[in-house]
């Protein structure tokens, strides 16, 4: 069975379908890339899979390990597995990222059933996980993405993901504003976290992330649909040719 | 002119405590002469309403509606007095019952042998030249009927004296406990001077035994003497029916740095109005506060800096937060006068309002004379960010706790600007629990 089961997914913005049944079944160990060009649905997919509620779904259903994630809040989502690493992190003021980390690896832990993660457990794991992510430990004791340069905040989303240890990861955007190094950095991390019973979706517009991430399956997503899906020679294809030739093929405007 | 005969309750016994106190309480003629100008100054100004421009968002009235009494001489055991103490913080204790400083109960045996500290109206009858000096000197009772009405010498409140060069690192908490069983009006006046190159931290809470309605009148004026440093650090919190006014007014010499913040959780309708005055060259002043409102509760915050001499810095930073049908009232006025050339004054309101009940005002006024200054304001008021609470809940923290989260985020910044660890971790405490 499909970890995460997307089926016939119709979404809407102010009554503007963007989502118009779109469908993808994401297995344990996989790496699934959507690709696509600006406008053809890529954020609505993340923000809808996160439990944004700027959306509306009008049709389809989306199953994580066989239960409506649709049901969930963006918080119950998470404590059953799924992350979505953001294309804008936000930065809060104030915020302590230890306090704050905490408190989520926690709220994770209770609802596996797990005790409360010891300070000094705690810390440890910080420190090993930031490593992970070459993320300089000095940023862990600031506010939450606060002052933090674009490379750094997209480390930082790998860092708290591998903290709380998800099943399903989405990457929505992670490569968008990263330098060769930066992106090198991030892949690297992802890359650690690859594993039998994590799935990942890479969401994204280049292909020059699958250099360093080399997907199970590679999607196009155009107009609100996924029309074409194959292995990575797909991705290496897009990047020589674009978006037009699937365009005029497929006969889907890139948006609706 | 103010009615008697239809003033609140609290209004006429207010003003019959200062005819009493013209009668043969032996204070020297500068007191009586303050008296008689405070008593003609609050008639002619009589209570202020909401058609005052300075009180456009705070209406008394059903504040002072209760029938408020004087309080009774009252004691209170050690043991619920020692209750008070603030967790960590290494004070001395000063203990104001019902207004009148009790000795008993109070402890300074901690501090310098060369500092005065205890009761104002026990130094202002034995002659005390501090007091001569600078008693009501810096606060004007003409404009404010409140100050006005704080100037019987029945009154008494802290005095603190700390001479040149004497720096007082012990804090002095004051400790306000009113016992009163029914609707009691108390006023206090403390006088705090800290001579030359001299320190001082004084940090008053306030205390109701009982569940009767109060109402407050406080004045606290602080001189500060050339390159002084005295902290000020005030926690209302004495539950719904605590209402009151209160005017801290400092006046600086040069080079003195003088912070005055207050923090307020549960109260009624309060008005806290602060004046600083930095008038010599190089002097710093702060000003802070933060208040929680929940219920009908109602904080006006008023401040004025008045930069009357060059090269001086005034920071101000106020946050509120506003639950349920509760008011956060700011309006803060910088006053740069000619002579306060290569001013700097930064002044920052926030209010966050949680229910379309709630209301918050915020309204910075600058008044600039001279051209060579760097002034800057900033007010906002508005909601939790929603992609903020998102973004904590997209890592599995509940709305609850990520809307607490942001929210003490927000508060913390004014806890930052109290020195003492132990008062930033019991305001933080504290904070924790009415963001709840």
């Amino acid at each position: 069975m499909a970890l995460l089961s997307i089926q016939n997914l119709h979404a809407s913005v102010e009554d503007h379908e963007i989502l118009k049944g779109l469908s993808l079944d994401v297995h344990p160990g996989e790496v699934h890339a959507i690709m696509g060009p600006n406008g053809s649905g890529k954020s609505t997919l993340a923000g809808v899979l996160a439990g944004r509620d700027d959306y509306e779904i009008t049709d389809g259903s989306v199953t994580f390990d066989g239960e409506d994630l649709l049901e969930m809040d963006p918080e119950e989502r998470t404590r059953e597995g799924l992350f979505l690493a953001f294309q804008y992190p936000v930065e809060l003021p104030g915020v302590s990222t230890h306090q704050f980390l905490r408190t989520a690896v926690n709220s994770v832990r209770e609802h596996r059933g797990e005790p409360e993660m010891s300070v000094s457990d705690f810390i440890k794991l910080m420190r090993e996980k930031a490593a992970f992510v070459n993320l300089d430990p000095k940023l862990t004791q600031r506010a939450v993405n606060e002052g933090f340069s674009g490379g750094e905040k997209k480390r930082a989303e790998i860092f708290q993901m591998a903290m709380l240890d998800p099943r399903v990861a989405i990457l929505d955007e992670t490569d968008s504003g990263l330098d060769i190094d930066a992106l090198r950095i991030v892949s690297e991390g992802v890359n650690k976290l690859r594993a039998e019973d994590r799935a990942f979706v890479l969401i994204t517009h280049y292909q020059r992330l699958l250099n360093y991430i080399r997907p199970d399956k590679v999607h196009v997503l155009l107009g609100g649909r996924i029309v074409r899906s194959g292995g990575p020679e797909l991705a290496e294809e897009l990047e020589a040719k674009g978006y037009d030739w699937l365009v005029q093929e497929t006969g889907t405007p890139v948006a609706a | 002119m103010i009615d008697l005969e239809k003033a609140p309750a609290l209004v006429r016994r207010a003003v019959d405590a200062l005819d009493q106190s013209f009668s043969g309480d032996g204070a020297p003629a500068p007191f009586a002469d303050l008296r008689q100008k405070a008593r003609s100054s609050f008639e002619k100004l009589g209570i202020p309403t909401p058609r005052d421009e300075a009180w456009k968002y705070t209406d008394l009235r059903a504040a002072l509606k209760p029938e408020y009494q004087l309080p009774e001489a009252g004691t209170v055991d050690a043991a619920s007095v020692d209750a008070l103490a603030i967790e960590g913080l290494d004070a001395a204790r000063v203990v104001l019952v019902n207004g009148h400083f009790d000795a008993i109960l109070s402890n300074v045996t901690a501090l310098p042998e060369a500092v005065e500290v205890g009761s104002l109206r026990e130094a202002a009858l034995s002659g005390n030249d501090v007091v001569g000096e600078y008693f009501g000197r810096y606060t004007d009772v003409e404009v404010d009927a409140f100050a006005a009405l704080n100037a019987s010498f029945d009154l008494d409140g802290l005095f603190l004296s700390v001479p040149r060069g004497v720096a007082v690192e012990t804090p002095i908490h004051v400790v306000h406990v009113v016992t009163a069983s029914g609707p009691t009006f108390v006023q206090t006046r403390h006088l705090i001077a800290v001579g030359e190159a001299a320190q001082a931290t004084v940090v008053e809470t306030y205390h109701i035994q009982g569940d009767a309605p109060t109402f407050r009148n406080d004045l606290t004026e602080i001189v500060a003497g050339q390159s002084a440093n005295v902290e000020h650090v005030r926690i209302q919190d004495e539950g719904d029916e605590a209402n009151g006014v209160s005017r801290v007014q400092t006046y600086q010499e040069r080079d003195s740095n003088v912070g005055t913040l207050v923090f307020t959780f549960a109260s009624g309708t309060v008005r806290n109005n602060i004046a600083m005055v930095p008038a010599g060259q190089g002097g710093q002043s702060t000003l802070g506060g933060l208040y929680i409102c929940r219920g009908a509760q109602h904080v006006d915050t008023s401040t004025l800096v008045d930069h009357v001499a060059p090269g001086c810095e005034s920071n101000e930073l106020f946050k509120g937060i506003v639950y349920d049908r509760s008011t956060g009232v700011f309006n803060g006025k910088v006053f740069v006068r000619r002579e306060g050339q290569q001013t700097n004054a930064y002044q920052q309101s926030q209010g966050v309002v949680l229910s379309p009940d709630a209301h918050h005002y915020s309204k910075p006024e600058l008044e600039i004379y001279a051209d060579d200054v760097k002034c800057s304001h900033g007010s906002t008021t508005g909601a939790v960010e929603p992609e903020h609470i998102f973004y904590l809940r997209s890592r599995g923290v509940s709305e609850a706790d990520a809307r607490a989260m942001l929210l003490y985020a927000f508060a913390h910044d004014v806890v930052e600007m109290v020195s003492s660890e132990a008062l930033r971790d019991h305001l933080d405490a504290r904070i924790a629990e009415r963001l709840r």
